[in-house]
């Protein structure tokens, strides 16, 4: 499967097993989506339990909240996550405050997918990575998978779980993992081992990353695309790295992280979202914190420069190998 | 380079009138005079009574003018007469009374410093009242901070409430959220937020879980008037509209929001029950000081609700006859003569008087019943204070904290939790310190 078909299973499972699950969004139900995610599920599940929704972002999670105050398990769609903001208030003051501030009477059940990142000349507003907003903010997961058998595991998860979570898709990798080569040929899940998704049901536990390579030599974390540029970088350079994947950001494995960067003494870390106040910022205070007697180098962060997404400079914008490359030099300068 | 449009080389003014922006005002502020002669009052009993199954776009008159059933006189006319029995109808005006009385007393309590806060309903009792008696028990309630009265009338526990108020020992939400923040869920009464129309949507959402699922409850929700400048307004309107769910919307057009009058909600230019107009969602404005109109609307969009017609929006045209919140002093931005010259009266008043009118009531009992009320609150706020005040001490375990914001606690929660432990026993716990 590639990772669009393996988060349609997912849905179709979840719709099978548990009658209150019901999927929602701009384009969703007779289309199918506008990365067919949601193919076929209207037609096989009803249109009560999948449907099209007005284009307002704030209704779309506000009336989530509501069936989930009611009892349902809502997976609404958010059609990219440039366009998530019109829903903040909801998310961040609503579903991400209801058990808190209800002491438990009223909860937000509710999985939030949405496509994310760039690579795919999508500019301003077709290519954003707004997750550290969400990390900010208490209450609310934050899951990002890098593979098909990932992305069904890990969705298939927080549909279950009973609070509010983010679940952000790289679309970059919908059909096939992304080296950050943009000029040579795309790959197709199909050769890829993470492609081969079993048809029913299994979860992965959220908050656990996974080591996609074990190394000595030092330590990457990233997650989504990114995962797969580091992974091409480090095979070209022939660097021993061991890459983390942290697949959920909040709840953070933070175990898996601690017993890596103590192991290498160098960190690290990569994503697409622009720096300043970013993920890797928490990530790096984290390492700074806990590892800091282990630590050789200075944590070294690759990430989208603090300027709006650009369209046609994107590859310069983008953490791919050459910036990623350079970083390693850094890192292992004196190594 | 010269543009070739005619009007391009013209400074402004030149051979055009100037454009001039319009700031609404309202029509008095502190020291002015006060005559509420323009506000258009339309005879009690005037309005028609549409069946519950006519279509929305049918609605417009309804949307313009005002549902009245109690006249000056006190009597109950036309249509939207519910003809409530008088054994109900008492229950309702003690409802009001005893919200009346909750109020006044939460009210001393905060200027006391028995809580950091408190927001009251004065003057708009109805509006909340009445509606809890014309929904069923059952429906599902999501109120702005001002509609303590559907708790009251629903008769969920005043200690209960107080606890809230107080933060104190007993405080079902755990001392958590701001006084008058309630949340109870086997009351049918949803979650407040300090985030203003947030519940209008999730309303809408609860409505369409209730008819996907092929239940028999409805919805409804409050916002004020000048919340329904928010967005989330609009996205709610719309998605009723769209999946003809089965809510009502209430409006409680008090006239002010916080200093802001309604015409910075639009209210020069319209009225709120048209909004439901474009929508293609039935509109019906309804006198608020008048408890009888209230119920009749409420039961009406029920109704229609109940019978898959989709939503109603409802304006109730009333007044805040008191300050937004204890934390203001409307003197500073109205006139004081307002709440006196209010056209449409106090609403326990005017039901009072109906009930007195058809010989179901009198002065007497009134006055009796007042009495009986104001010890029914003191008794409850004892019992209350016996958990504790605000003020004194700190009614929760400090490691609560970190509790409910996730299901299970996560790692970085716990560690926060020990640490702070940690940080406050080293340093004596001052907490713990009796005042
Ligand atoms: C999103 C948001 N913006 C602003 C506020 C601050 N605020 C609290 S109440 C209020 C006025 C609301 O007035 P209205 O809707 O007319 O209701 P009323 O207080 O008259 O019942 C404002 C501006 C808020 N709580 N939430």
């Amino acid at each position: 499967m590639n990772m669009i078909q393996a988060i349609n299973s997912a849905m179709d499972i979840m719709m099978e097993r548990d009658p209150d699950v019901i999927v929602m969004g701009e384009d969703v139900g007779y289309f199918g989506g506008v990365f067919r995610a949601t193919a076929g599920l209207q037609a096989k599940h009803g249109k009560t339990r999948v449907f099209d929704t007005p284009i307002t972002e704030c209704g779309i999670i506000g009336v989530a909240v509501g069936m989930g105050a009611y009892g349902l398990r809502p997976v609404p769609e958010i059609q990219f996550a440039d366009y998530i903001y019109p829903a903040l208030d909801q998310l961040v003051s609503e579903a991400a405050r209801l058990r808190y501030r209800s002491a438990g009477e009223f909860t937000s059940p509710i999985t939030v997918r949405s496509p994310f990142g760039g690579g795919i000349f999508g500019g301003q507003t077709h290519s954003q990575s707004p997750e550290g907003l969400f990390t900010h903010m208490s209450g609310i997961k934050t899951v990002i998978p890098s593979t098909p058998y990932d992305a069904k595991g890990l969705l298939i998860a927080a549909i279950e779980d009973n609070d509010p979570t983010l679940f952000f898709e790289p679309k970059r990798i919908y059909n096939g993992p992304f080296d950050g080569y943009w000029d040579r040929p795309s790959q197709n899940w199909s050769k890829h081992p993470a492609g081969a998704v079993p048809t029913g049901y299994y979860k992965i536990e959220l908050g656990k990353a996974k080591i996609v390579r074990a190394g000595e030599a030092l330590t990457i974390l990233a997650y989504g695309t990114m995962v797969h540029v580091c992974t091409a970088v480090v095979a070209e350079a022939g660097i021993d790295a061991e890459i983390i994947d942290l697949r959920t950001l909040v709840p953070l494995d933070i175990e898996t992280i601690e017993a890596s960067v103590k192991k290498t003494g160098r960190c690290m870390i990569v994503h697409e979202a622009t720096r300043t106040s970013g993920f890797g910022a928490e990530l790096s205070a984290i390492v700074q914190e806990r590892c800091f007697y282990h630590l050789e180098a200075p944590i070294e962060r690759v990430t989208g420069f603090d300027t709006p997404y650009p369209h046609s400079l994107e590859w310069a914008y983008f953490p791919g190998p050459v910036r990623i490359g350079e970083a390693l030099k850094k890192i292992m300068k004196d190594a | 380079m010269a543009s070739e449009h005619p009007r391009a080389n013209l400074q402004p003014g030149q051979n055009l009138p100037r454009l001039a922006l319009h700031i609404p005002e309202p029509k008095f502020r502190p020291g002015d005079a006060v005559d509420f002669a323009e506000v258009d009052v339309p005879p009690a009993g005037e309005a028609r009574r549409p069946d519950t199954a006519d279509k929305a776009s049918g609605f417009t008159d309804l949307a313009y003018t005002l549902v009245r059933v109690l006249d000056d006189d006190g009597n109950a006319v036309g249509p939207w007469d519910p003809k409530l029995s008088p054994d109900v109808l008492r229950r309702m005006l003690r409802s009001m009374a005893l919200l009346r009385a909750f109020d006044e007393r939460m009210f001393r309590a905060q200027r006391q410093g028995k809580t950091s806060f408190y927001m009251k309903a004065l003057g708009e009792e109805a509006v909340a009242v009445a509606a809890a008696y014309a929904l069923d028990y059952e429906d599902m309630c999501f109120p702005s901070y001002r509609q303590q009265g559907l708790l009251i009338a629903r008769g969920w526990s005043l200690v209960d409430m107080m606890n809230q108020i107080y933060s104190n020992t007993a405080d079902r939400l755990g001392g958590k959220q701001l006084p008058i923040m309630y949340s109870v869920k086997e009351a049918g009464f949803f979650s407040i937020s300090g985030n203003l129309t947030t519940q209008y949507p999730q309303a809408v959402g609860w409505a369409m879980a209730s008819a996907a699922k092929g239940d028999t409850r409805i919805a409804a929700t409050w916002c004020g008037e000048g919340s329904t400048a928010e967005g989330d307004f609009h996205s709610a309107l719309t998605f009723a509209t769209v999946y003809r769910a089965p809510v009502i919307f209430n409006i409680v057009n008090n006239q002010w929001a916080i200093s802001s009058f309604s015409g910075f909600a639009g209210a020069e230019a319209t009225t709120f029950a048209a909004r439901a107009v474009g929508y293609g969602i039935a509109g019906l404005r309804v006198d608020g000081n008048d408890a009888l109109a209230v119920y009749a609307a409420t039961q009406w969009a029920a109704e229609r609700a109940r019978t898959n017609q989709g939503p109603t929006l409802i304006e109730h045209f009333t007044y805040r006859a008191e300050g937004h919140s204890t934390s203001d002093d409307p003197g500073q931005y109205r006139s004081e003569g307002e709440p006196n010259a209010w056209p449409l009266g106090d609403p326990i008043k005017r039901l009072k008087d109906h009930l007195i009118q058809i010989g179901e009531w009198d002065e007497e009992r009134h006055a009796a019943q007042d009495k009986e009320l104001a010890e029914q609150v003191k008794a409850a706020q004892k019992e209350a204070e016996k958990n504790g005040i605000l003020g004194h001490g700190l009614h929760q375990p400090l490691e609560s904290l970190f509790d409910g914001v996730f299901e299970e606690m996560p790692w970085h929660l716990k560690e926060q939790r020990q640490q702070m432990l940690d940080e406050e026993s080293a340093s004596g716990r001052p907490w713990d310190r009796k005042a």
